[in-house]
């Protein structure tokens, strides 16, 4: 094991890190100007991702002990879904920035941006970890720092709430996955992905507490991304938390869960390669069918469970788990078809639901609700805001000519060329029940009449640039999408497969 | 005038006058109103000229050829996916003797509703910046030749039509809307799942001789292009193409509205603003049929042709039960509604007959019913604005108070009816002479002549209800049309008796592309038979 000379695959890590540190003790040494921590923060990631940039195409192992035997894939994925958490880390630091929750705490500015930073290093290692002792290790970084995120406004008792709900959930199944990781060592002798594989593959005979191990694990990856029956914690922890957090929580967390779930599985099960790219897997369970029906039931449990919400952090909440189920049916295509649509709809998907917590959260600042409600008439007194929401919804919904169609659209793609009718046909009729919710929020903002209700929101230049920057990508991705579907197609790349 | 991209400029002329609009202060309403009128006037215009450069002797509907004011290039293109070869979708776009009345149509019909948003007066800007998207999709839709670009327009337009319906509309709008709006997403998400089927099914040869998946409507109707392992190709084994068939069929019908799909449509109409119902009315049924004319037929022919009885029982249905519940309503506007899908029943009853007569007929009768449901929704619309209830018992002898407006009502009711000298007729004559001449639907044809007598009947009624007899006191103050309305409806009315005097010359207009369309079928259904039979 050479540790010095694999420095360098690290560079992005480390920057992150040294910028948690400066953060830190600039907020130690100059109290006063905390205005600064943000842009700190901002520089911290900007530098980050010039690295991660320069790092993409690289595909080598980090920190070997043996051969084949590391502890870190830099590879394409992995750098691909660094990318996604580094922009979206981007835009929630300048959310923090208009947020007039994040500023009511105010002395403890250089807490929430360093623990911010902490979450960030946690999905680094997450996305690109190779080894189940790392993969827990840096799962646990990113929930203990985004605990006490979600509980970060201390003196609101639901942000309390929702800090101590997600403590629980979290402990538990983490606790649950850490049992399935030591199983699974008493089983294979090691907790490098590749070496299982390299197990699995001389295997005669598999025992059922294997499969019962994989299922523990699949329970932690599977609270990260809130599908069911791990998803309890969402609403209440998302709706809680600081807007902020849960836009954070809602992108980047997930983007961290679903890469490491993505290369788990192939990493752990891949045993070749059939005609038309599909993925080979030991099959001593159908694990396709395991994943299908988890998303189904996630994407119509989320769809159904948003109609009936009134807060629209937790309606969002709810369409986020659906998104999950949507996204997690691109998984369950197991192929590289299936992961290109996915990495296609998280770009994406960033964008738009970042645009909808932004523009909730800059409403929510003026009218104090989240109720909606609270919305009515409002479509009238703030037209730009209000155009913007209803690009991001329309778009959440998967309607043209806005990106989310084509993120859908991809996805259907590796569907249907998988053969896979009957759940496309679900997933699509899934689309039309969320239609009904999502478009509540625009009845309401402009088809009710309220005339008592006239807000003025002044936009300040910064934050009117931020709604641009999330707005014009959803309209031009969605007519020309040959930069994204390019790229992503790029950085399905696993390492060591 | 060839390299001329004038169908470009057709369709997406009112989305520049959208952003010009949005960028008109919002105190200058009658900038914005004039402008829209301006622009609706220009696609007018550009759709004459596309109709005196129009030949017609080219058939259009499947070869490349023979489509008129082609515009081809590479939208979207990605090489190098090792699983599925290169990605590719054009923007492709053209008309054909199938199209060409429909461009007409929409041009006409939305040049009068934008005379008829004069009088809105809430959130003008929003308004107008809606009607001008909801514009470019309707024609987008007409227009475009790629499956995939066709999808776009076709979803362009639920959102702005769902605004203009739920801000603007009546006191259920709200209800309505989304009522709209579910019903058409949902026919839409079958639309979108036989069009990635296809995809997957069909490929093109490109220039250079590699071969790729396409989106290319014209590609997907060349049997010779489905490939062994496609879901929708005829050569697969277990092949899906009738469920395939299916699904395509219901989310067009839906649009059109098709028995049992119809009840968006009364409530949509009901609680849209007069310029909308008669887009909605004049234009938006028209996709529905026009998509199955487009897509469903030259695509599946051998599917096509085993359905025409169903599809004839379902125009049946559509032409008894929609005259049945137009003879019981009470509210103007909803017996106009439900008159449309009385009317559209006799478009699939024409589509169904597969003969040029049949199609013909079909698409002639696409093209009156728009212009005069389009007459019908303004008669409604000038009586409402002046009286502000629709209740049909409470008028009578409105006929001596307002003579010119009730010259031009029985001329659209005569036009309905099917009044020989009016266009009406000519369409309804040629359904039943095409429906009649197949040995498969001539059953049905007969009985459907039974919607004749209906229409007449209801239409008479509300014409003796509200026109005739004793005039009702509390309407003597009502005025006769000013001169907007006017500008609006003599237009329609000298198409209506044009096209019932002469119809010679839509006929030829698409002419030589159903003899095409009717030849194309017939062939490609015994090549898809002799597939079958290996």
């Amino acid at each position: 094991m050479n540790f010095t000379s694999d420095l360098f695959l690290i560079y992005p890590e480390i920057v992150l890190t040294t910028a948690l540190i400066v953060v830190v003790l600039f907020d130690l040494i100059f109290k006063k100007s905390q205005s600064w921590l943000p842009v700190l923060s901002l520089a911290g990631i900007l530098i980050a991702f010039i690295f991660v940039v320069l790092q993409f195409g690289t595909n080598l192992p980090a920190f070997e002990y043996s051969t084949k035997n590391n502890l870190l894939s830099i590879d394409n994925l992995s750098t691909y879904f660094k990318g996604i958490i580094l922009i979206t880390s981007f835009f929630v630091v300048l959310f923090s920035i208009f947020s007039s929750e994040v500023k009511s705490c105010r002395d403890r500015h250089g807490e929430y941006y360093s623990l911010l930073l902490g979450m960030m290093i946690g999905m680094f290692f997450l996305v690109s970890s190779n080894d189940l002792i790392l993969i827990y290790l840096s799962m646990e970084l990113l929930s203990l720092s985004s605990y006490v995120l979600a509980g970060f406004v201390k003196n609101s008792i639901r942000n309390s709430e929702a800090s101590l709900k997600y403590v629980i959930y979290g402990s538990v199944s983490s606790g649950i996955m850490l049992f399935g990781i030591s199983l699974l060592y008493g089983l294979t002798g090691t907790t490098n992905l590749n070496e299982i594989n390299t197990i699995l593959r001389g295997a005669t005979t598999i025992d059922i507490t294997f499969i019962l191990s994989v299922f523990m694990i699949l329970a932690g990856f599977g609270f990260k991304i809130s599908v069911v029956p791990f998803h309890f914690w969402t609403p209440d922890v998302y709706e809680g938390a600081p807007i902020t957090i849960t836009a954070y929580l809602s992108v980047a967390s997930k983007a961290a869960g679903f890469a490491v779930l993505i290369r788990f599985i192939k990493a752990v099960f891949f045993s070749g390669i059939s005609q038309g790219g599909y993925w080979n897997l030991f099959s001593y369970f159908d694990w396709q069918a395991v994943l299908v029906l988890i998303s189904i039931v996630t994407m119509t449990l989320g769809n159904f469970s948003a109609l009936w919400q009134d807060n629209l952090k937790r309606m969002l909440a709810y369409s986020s788990i659906a998104h999950a189920g949507y996204i997690l049916l691109g998984v369950s295509v197991l192929s590289d078809q299936g992961i290109t649509a996915v990495l296609i709809y998280f770009a994406i998907y960033m964008f738009m639901n970042l645009g909808a917590f932004l523009i909730v959260m800059l409403l929510a600042n003026k009218i104090g609700s989240e109720n909606i409600d609270d919305y009515k008439g409002l479509g009238y007194s703030i037209p730009f805001l209000g155009t913007a929401l209803a690009i991001f919804l329309v778009s959440l919904i998967g309607l043209p000519p806005t990106a989310g169609f084509i993120a859908k659209l991809y996805l259907f793609i590796a569907l249907v060329d998988a053969k896979m009718i009957v759940v496309a046909i679900i997933a699509l009729l899934n689309t039309v029940v969320s239609l009904y919710y999502y478009i509540r929020v625009l009845k309401n903002m402009y088809l009710v009449e309220d005339q008592t209700k006239s807000i003025h929101i002044e936009l300040k230049p910064l934050s009117f640039i931020t709604i641009l920057l999330l707005v014009i990508p959803v309209l031009l991705f969605g007519i020309y999408f040959t930069p994204i579907v390019d790229f992503a197609k790029l950085s399905i790349q696993i390492l060591g497969l | 005038m060839t390299n001329f991209p004038i169908l470009s400029l057709i369709t997406f002329l009112p989305i520049l006058g959208m952003i010009v609009v949005l960028l008109i202060p919002k105190k200058q309403e009658l900038a914005i109103k004039g402008l829209t009128i301006i622009i609706t006037a220009i696609q007018v215009v550009l759709a004459v000229v596309l109709l005196l450069n129009y030949n017609y002797s080219l058939g259009g509907i499947n070869d490349i050829k023979s489509f008129q004011f082609i515009e081809k290039f590479r939208w979207i293109e990605i090489t190098g996916f090792s699983w599925i070869g290169k990605i590719k979708i054009d923007y492709f776009l053209g008309v054909d003797g199938l199209s060409m009345p429909m461009v007409l149509l929409t041009a006409i019909v939305t040049f009068i509703a934008s005379i008829s948003s004069w009088t809105i007066d809430k959130s003008v800007k929003g308004y107008f910046a809606m009607f001008l998207l909801l514009d470019t999709g309707m024609m987008g839709v007409f227009v475009a030749l790629d499956f995939f670009l066709f999808y776009v327009f076709w979803e362009l337009m639920l959102l702005p039509m769902y605004f203009l319906i739920g801000i603007w509309g009546g006191p259920r709008r709200e209800y309505a809307a989304i009522k709209f709006f579910l019903y058409t997403l949902l026919g839409s998400v079958l639309i979108l799942l036989v069009m990635i089927g296809l995809y997957f099914s069909s490929m093109e040869t490109l220039a250079d001789g590699t071969r790729v998946f396409t989106f290319n409507m014209l590609e997907m109707m060349n049997p010779a292009n489905y490939t062994a392992g496609g879901i929708l190709s005829p050569l697969n084994p277990n092949n899906l193409r009738f469920i395939a068939y299916i699904g395509l069929f219901i989310g067009f019908a839906i649009k059109i509205p098709m028995f049992p799909f119809h009840t968006w449509l009364p409530d949509a109409h009901v609680e849209a603003p007069t310029a909308i119902s008669v887009i909605l009315a004049g234009v938006l049924l028209k996709m529905g049929t026009y998509g199955i004319l487009r897509v469903s037929y030259p695509i599946f022919p051998e599917i096509t042709k085993d359905l025409t009885w169903y599809i004839a029982l379902f125009g049946m249905i559509n032409i008894i039960y929609g005259a049945f519940c137009a003879m019981a309503q009470k509210d103007f506007k909803k017996l106009i509604a439900y008159s449309s899908v009385s009317h559209m029943g006799y478009v699939l009853l024409g589509m169904a007959a597969l003969n040029t007569m049949g199609i013909s007929g079909a698409i002639l009768q696409m093209f009156n019913h728009g212009t005069i449901t389009a007459m019908l929704f303004l008669i409604v619309g000038v009586i409402y604005d002046r009286a502000h209830i629709r209740d049909l018992d409470s008028f009578g002898g409105l006929g001596r108070q307002m003579p010119v407006y009730t010259g031009f009502v029985t001329v659209a009711f005569f036009a309905a009816i099917g009044l020989p000298g009016l266009s009406g007729f000519i369409s309804e004559a040629l359904v039943f002479l095409g429906s009649f001449g197949n040995d498969i639907t001539r059953v049905l044809a007969v009985v459907s002549t039974l919607g004749i007598l209906l229409g007449a009947g209801y239409m008479l009624w509300t014409l003796q209800r509200v026109f005739l007899g004793p005039l009702n006191e509390k309407w003597a103050s009502l005025k006769d049309m000013d001169f907007r309305e006017f500008a609006m409806l003599v237009p329609l009315s000298a198409i209506v008796i044009f096209l019932g005097v002469y119809p010679g010359p839509m006929l030829k207009l698409m002419n030589s592309s159903v003899n095409t369309m009717v030849e194309f079928i017939e062939k490609a259904q015994s090549f898809y038979q002799s597939l079958g039979s290996l």
